[in-house]
C-alpha cells in the first residue's frame, strides 16, 4: 500500500513552540487513522445500523445525541440524527461496513482520504478550542466519547472528546493545513509541543 | 441570537441557514394554477410577532428544522425537525419531472 502523505507535512514542525519557558500545556498530533468512515441510516434502521457498528467494531454507542466512545484503536461516535463517524487505526473499515450494513440499513461513506484527524491534548485543550468553536467544552456538558458538529468560520469540523483532557478532531483535509496553523498559532500563548 | 438545535442544543445562529418562509404551501409540480404559484414565491404573511420559519443546522448536524422565531424579539419559543413533515417530499422534484 502506497504511503498516504499528510497534507500538514510542509508546517509540522516536531518539538516545542511558542511560550513554553513554564511548561507545555499543549500536544498537538496528527493521529492518522487508516479508516475514516461516515455512516447514515434510513429513517426508522437507526437501531439496525447501531447494531451494525457494534458487529463490525465491537463498540456499543450509547443513546442519545452525540453520543460515542473510543478503545483507543476504533472510535465511534454521533454527528447528527441517525450518522455517525468511524475511525479506525487500520484501513478497511469501509469493506467491513458495506458487507455489514446493507442498502436497506443505510449508507456507507469512505471519508478516510477526505478527512485529517487531529489530536489536541493537555491542561488548556479546552481553553485552545473554546476559542475556535462556540460549544460548551465543559467535561459535564461534553462527556469523554462523546461526538459534535460544529463549524471554526467555514471549516466544518467533527470533535470527539477521547480523554478528559483530549479531543480529536475531523476536518477536512484540503483544509487541514490552514486549520493545523490557527491552532498552533492559538496554542502559542500557553506552549505547545508537536509530537 | 441562540437556536437551541433538538439533536446538538443550544447554538449560534452563525452555524445555521435561514431556509425561508414556513407557511408556504408548495403547489402540486404538475399544477398550471399561476395565482398558486404567484403566491407561493411571493406572498408573505410578514407578521410582527411568532414566524413560523425552516432553518438548517448547515454549521451542525445538517438537519432541517421548523423554528417558530418571534420578529420583534428574536425570542424563538420553538424547534423541531423538519423531517416527516408534509411539506418535505413535495419539495423534491423527481428526476422524471419535465422543469
Amino acid at each position: 500500500m502506497v504511503e498516504r502523505q499528510s497534507p500538514l507535512e510542509p508546517e509540522f514542525h516536531v518539538g516545542s513552540h511558542g511560550n513554553f519557558e513554564h511548561g507545555v500545556e499543549i500536544l498537538l498530533t496528527e493521529t492518522r487513522p487508516g479508516s475514516i468512515v461516515q455512516l447514515a441510516a434510513w429513517p426508522g434502521e437507526e437501531k439496525k445500523l447501531i447494531a451494525a457498528i457494534r458487529t463490525v467494531t465491537g463498540l456499543a454507542l450509547p443513546d442519545g445525541a452525540g453520543g460515542g466512545l473510543s478503545n483507543g484503536v476504533k472510535s465511534v461516535f454521533g454527528f447528527a440524527p441517525g450518522k455517525f463517524t468511524v475511525a479506525d487505526e487500520t484501513e478497511g473499515l469501509a469493506e467491513a461496513f458495506a458487507k455489514a450494513v446493507t442498502p436497506a440499513i443505510g449508507t456507507v461513506t469512505d471519508l478516510s482520504h477526505g478527512r485529517t484527524a487531529i489530536r489536541i491534548a493537555g491542561p488548556k485543550a479546552e481553553w485552545v478550542l473554546a476559542k475556535f468553536f462556540a460549544i460548551d467544552f465543559a467535561l459535564p456538558a461534553f462527556p469523554v466519547g462523546a461526538g459534535r458538529s460544529t463549524v471554526h468560520h467555514d471549516v466544518f469540523a467533527q470533535i470527539q472528546r477521547t480523554g478528559s483532557d483530549q479531543f480529536d478532531l475531523y476536518v477536512f483535509r484540503s483544509f487541514a493545513r490552514s486549520f493545523w496553523k490557527a491552532l498552533c498559532h492559538a496554542s502559542e500563548e500557553v506552549g505547545y509541543e508537536v509530537q | 441570537m441562540l437556536i437551541t438545535c433538538p439533536y446538538c442544543g443550544p447554538r449560534d445562529v452563525i452555524e445555521y441557514t435561514y431556509q425561508g418562509d414556513g407557511n408556504r404551501e408548495r403547489p402540486d409540480p404538475a399544477s398550471q394554477n399561476f395565482e398558486a404559484w404567484n403566491a407561493y414565491v411571493y406572498d408573505r404573511l410578514n407578521p410582527a410577532g411568532d414566524h413560523n420559519e425552516i432553518w438548517q443546522h448547515s454549521g451542525g448536524c445538517r438537519a432541517h428544522l421548523r423554528v417558530v422565531r418571534n420578529t420583534l424579539t428574536h425570542e424563538i419559543s420553538s424547534v423541531a425537525f423538519a423531517s416527516g413533515d408534509h411539506h418535505a417530499p413535495a419539495a423534491r422534484r423527481k428526476a422524471e419531472d419535465k422543469p
